[in-house]
């Protein structure tokens, strides 16, 4: 038995150690806004906060995880007013939308290492997979999101 | 500045968009403002039941007490917007409050027990708006004039002495007034003698207008419901993999190595697939999948390979063809020619790679089948899902969910074929989910096309004669139509024979060479991949005769003043002519595709690794007419995007028969570093058709890009993807 806290619940996890993380909030908890893409953390679709830690969660053994704290995107804010979700929303970002979740996750760990980005910042640390091309209005709204937090 | 900017040519008020300081955000000029509100749609975009809901106006709208508004969508959303564009069209006519209208799918099972009251349900060909741009009109406008008729029953005045806005009706001579909301009910009751005209583009008043879509909010908070998300009581998962070869067919797989394997439910045994289920996670029925060795039965088919295919495809150009178009006499025409040029151009297979993998959840029971599929085409979807149920349509239920990339993949329906087998086999509601490698695999394919050039330049050293030769395989033949006797099928020669420039003797043909592979629509098809072709080789003849390659195009379309609008947009904003460093080039492209038109200008830096970056790109679309130009943006930039990833890395290669490529590790995309800046001007021209947004801007990037790199190396790239090429300074 493993026990994590997802957004801030605790959670018993009966599960094979290596059973990755995602399928445990896709399928077990029931928290289907972190995405399955390619499943070897070559996308980033379904990255989490781990301990506060950006991590793609298809490649993160539940057994690794007894004790951690781990923030999907249902858990980023209560009602989708972080800067890096009222970014997105006010640069409409999302198209297909698919991918989303795991640039949020990813963008809002990210400002936290880097709250005054460059372009260059952005270019080596957001590598996720967006297939509908939405990545100059990513790089907008985390500029964006950046200036919100400063604010 | 970078962004999105709107040219009024036609529309009646003059707006300028500017998107792009880092500040960001839309900055609207003259008479548009930004809604500080908007519609709404639920996280949870389909309808549970029968399609039906209180206060129905009719099978489109309901207009609630509170003047809240529920208009049906019948296309499909999958990031093009028209979940958006739609519904605007509606509120058009209606006159109705935006911020009041919540908007969720048409149900396809009505649209069956109905007579197709939605009428077709398909979102591809760039086809949502424009095919459904007078139907939506007529919606929004006969439920207007019965909300007006039972305000002017109620009043007992002539229905002409009253008007509708902002959900209100108001009857001028005594400035009664009653809300949308008081009606309905009345207006329901109402049979109007004659539809109503609807408006003509000069007479709108609510589009075109930058809106916010409709469903970003769900789809930054984790709340969109996709396909993959569906979840059904006592629900199991499967993982399958079919047959690597297409067309092959399951031979034996030996169970017994899951056999006592905690959790799995079954090892279900399909045609040309094998399928494991299991009872808890997704995970647990993929990991058992990858322990089972299938044997398949895989023929002759078993061992094709990709150097097999392009010699056949290039050994076939000199056989007989399809004529798609013949102007004036291309053969006489070669030999009065100053100059002649030939080139075989080629272009890859590729897959389509939406972010989510294909899947499908069904529930079927003995009278009635429930599907959760995010699907292009809900209504074949439904046909397709009764067919292989064995039910009668209209017991089927087909729940379209918020689509993870569509690109036209999503409306094949094999996913929803083998989740209803599997379902069958284990009498249990069943989620099915490709692996990425699945997805890869099993994709029906980007068409490989081989085209063959030759043409002729007179004295002025523009052509003269051009003759171009196309062997692909036919998307039509996957799909099941059959064309008639010496009808060619259009996409194989999209792109060529649809070209713009005035060349007097001009011929394109095309011959189809069918393999063992499934081929399909992609974003734009045909036009994708023959505009790299037609367009690079343009280039060649203008580098070749000394003629700027811009000024080359312009030449050749002086008769065209909607191209040159577009041509001469992308080349004046894309700084055509201003000096570049050594290393860096620009190159332009342009192509006709679903009714409009786009001209792009790449500027590339090649370092002398031969490395290529893309630093800008600038799109001018004519998309003719717009309804939500930032969801047009929107298109356009995630066009360049989409087929950036093709042009610079895309193939699937083939051996022994099946795809080789899998994952994103394998088969590579663009990704945000590499993303180049992309300026988009929109000009719609108007005229008597609306042209297509989504794929458009999707065709020249290749031929842009290609070009460009010309420009800065000198090295012509006559195949795809760009990344076989070695552009390294010092290389051949």
């Amino acid at each position: 038995m493993i026990t994590i806290q997802v957004n801030g619940s605790p959670r018993q996890i009966d599960l094979e150690p290596d059973t990755p993380l995602l399928w445990v909030l896709r399928d077990v908890i029931g928290l289907t806004g972190t995405k399955f893409g390619c499943g070897i953390a070559q996308c980033g679709a379904c990255t989490v906060h781990i301990d506060g830690k950006p991590m793609r969660s298809c490649s993160v053994p539940i057994g690794a995880l007894n004790g951690a704290k781990v923030t999907t995107i249902e858990g980023l804010s209560p009602d989708n007013s972080h800067p890096v979700q009222r970014a997105w929303i006010a640069e409409d970002v999302p198209q297909c939308g698919y991918c989303q979740s795991g640039q949020i996750m990813a963008a809002a760990a990210f400002l936290k290492e880097f709250p005054s980005p460059t372009d260059a910042d952005i270019d080596a640390n957001i590598t996720n997979i967006c297939r509908c091309g939405t990545y100059e209005r990513l790089r907008r709204a985390i500029h964006r999101a950046a200036d919100m937090m400063k604010a | 500045m970078h962004g999105t900017h709107v040219t009024p040519t036609v529309s009646r008020r003059h707006f300028i968009l500017t998107a792009a300081t880092a500040a960001g955000g839309f900055m609207i000029g003259i008479g548009a403002p930004r809604a500080a509100h908007a519609g709404t749609v639920p996280a949870q975009p389909w309808n549970d039941d029968n399609g039906y809901a209180p206060n129905e106006i009719d099978a489109w709208i309901a207009i609630d007490p509170d003047d809240s508004i529920l208009i049906r969508y019948q296309r499909s959303e999958m990031g093009q917007g028209s979940m958006t564009a739609l519904p605007m069209m509606i509120t058009e006519e209606l006159q109705c409050d935006w911020s009041k209208v919540r908007i969720e799918y048409a149900s396809a099972n009505r649209n069956i027990r109905e007579k197709k009251v939605y009428g077709a349900m398909f979102s591809h060909g760039s086809q949502s708006v424009r095919a459904s741009q007078k139907m939506m009109q007529q919606v929004g406008a006969s439920a207007r004039e019965r909300l007006i008729a039972a305000a002017a029953a109620r009043w007992n005045v002539p229905a002409s002495e009253c008007s509708a806005a902002q959900s209100v009706v108001t009857h001028k001579p005594s400035g009664q007034s009653l809300r949308y909301g008081e009606l309905a009910a009345d207006a329901a009751k109402i049979t109007l003698s004659a539809e109503p005209a609807i408006k003509t583009p000069a007479q709108f008043t609510f589009i075109p207008r930058p809106l916010p879509r409709v469903d970003v909010v769900h789809k930054t908070d984790g709340s969109a419901k996709f396909g993959m998300d569906a979840q059904v009581p006592g629900m199991v998962f499967a993982a399958i993999t079919a047959c690597p070869v297409p067309g092959g067919k399951l031979k034996s797989v030996d169970e017994s190595v899951l056999a006592g394997a905690p959790g799995i439910l079954k090892v279900v045994k399909l045609d040309n697939a094998v399928a494991v289920v299991a009872t808890d996670t997704y995970w647990r029925a993929k990991r058992a999948l990858s322990r089972l060795q299938p044997e398949w039965d895989t023929g002759e088919a078993g061992k094709v390979d990709s150097e097999q295919l392009s010699k056949m495809y290039r050994a076939a150009l000199d056989e007989p063809m399809q004529t798609a178009r013949n102007d004036g006499n291309v053969d006489q025409a070669f030999s009065g020619g100053a100059k002649t040029f030939e080139a075989i151009y080629e272009t890859p297979y590729l897959s389509h790679s939406p972010m989510e993998p294909m899947n499908a959840t069904v529930n079927l029971q003995p009278d009635r089948l429930d599907v959760w599929v995010g699907t292009q085409d809900a209504g074949e979807a439904l046909e397709a899902a009764a067919k292989a149920s064995g039910l009668q349509p209209e017991q089927v239920y087909v729940h379209n969910g918020f689509i993870g990339g569509g690109f036209g993949r999503r409306d094949a329906n094999d996913e929803v074929k083998q989740a209803i087998a599997i379902a069958k086999a284990v009498q249990r509601p069943v989620k099915l989910v490709w692996t990425r490698e699945e997805d890869t695999r099993q994709d029906k394919f980007r068409p490989h096309a081989v085209v063959a050039f030759k043409a002729a330049t007179g004295p002025d050293g523009l052509p003269t004669a051009w003759s171009m030769r196309v062997v692909t395989s036919s998307i039509l033949a996957s799909v099941g139509v059959k064309l008639p006797p010496g009808k060619i099928e259009p996409q194989t020669v999209a792109g060529l024979a649809d070209n713009g420039y005035n060349v007097p003797n001009m011929r394109v043909q095309s011959l189809v060479k069918n393999t063992h592979l499934p081929v399909w629509f992609w974003r734009a098809p045909g036009v994708n991949q023959h505009t790299f072709a037609i367009e690079s080789f343009l280039d060649e003849m203008a580098v070749a005769n000394g003629i700027d390659p811009y000024q080359m195009r312009r030449k050749l379309l002086a008769n065209k003043p909607d191209w040159l609008k577009v041509l001469d947009a992308a080349a004046e904003k894309g700084d055509w002519g201003k000096p570049l460093p050594q290393g860096s080039g620009r190159g332009i492209a342009i192509c006709t595709d679903c009714d409009s038109l786009c001209a792009e200008v790449a500027e590339v830096t090649v370092k002398p690794d031969g490395q290529v970056k893309v630093n800008r790109v600038t799109v001018a679309l004519d998309t003719r007419y717009m309804v939500n130009p930032l969801t047009i943006a929107e298109q356009a930039e995630g066009s360049v995007i989409y087929n950036l990833s093709a042009a610079l890395y895309g193939k699937i290669t083939i051996k022994d028969g099946a795809a080789v490529q899998g994952n994103f590790d394998t088969y590579r995309m663009v990704r945000l570093a590499e993303a180049p800046k992309i300026d988009v001007y929109l000009m719609p021209s108007g005229g008597k058709v609306w042209g297509g947004a989504g794929e458009p801007a999707t065709p020249p990037i290749a031929a842009a890009v290609a070009n460009a790199i010309f420009a800065a190396t000198g090295k012509r790239l006559r195949s795809l993807p760009i990344s076989d090429h070695d552009l390294s300074s010092g290389s051949a």
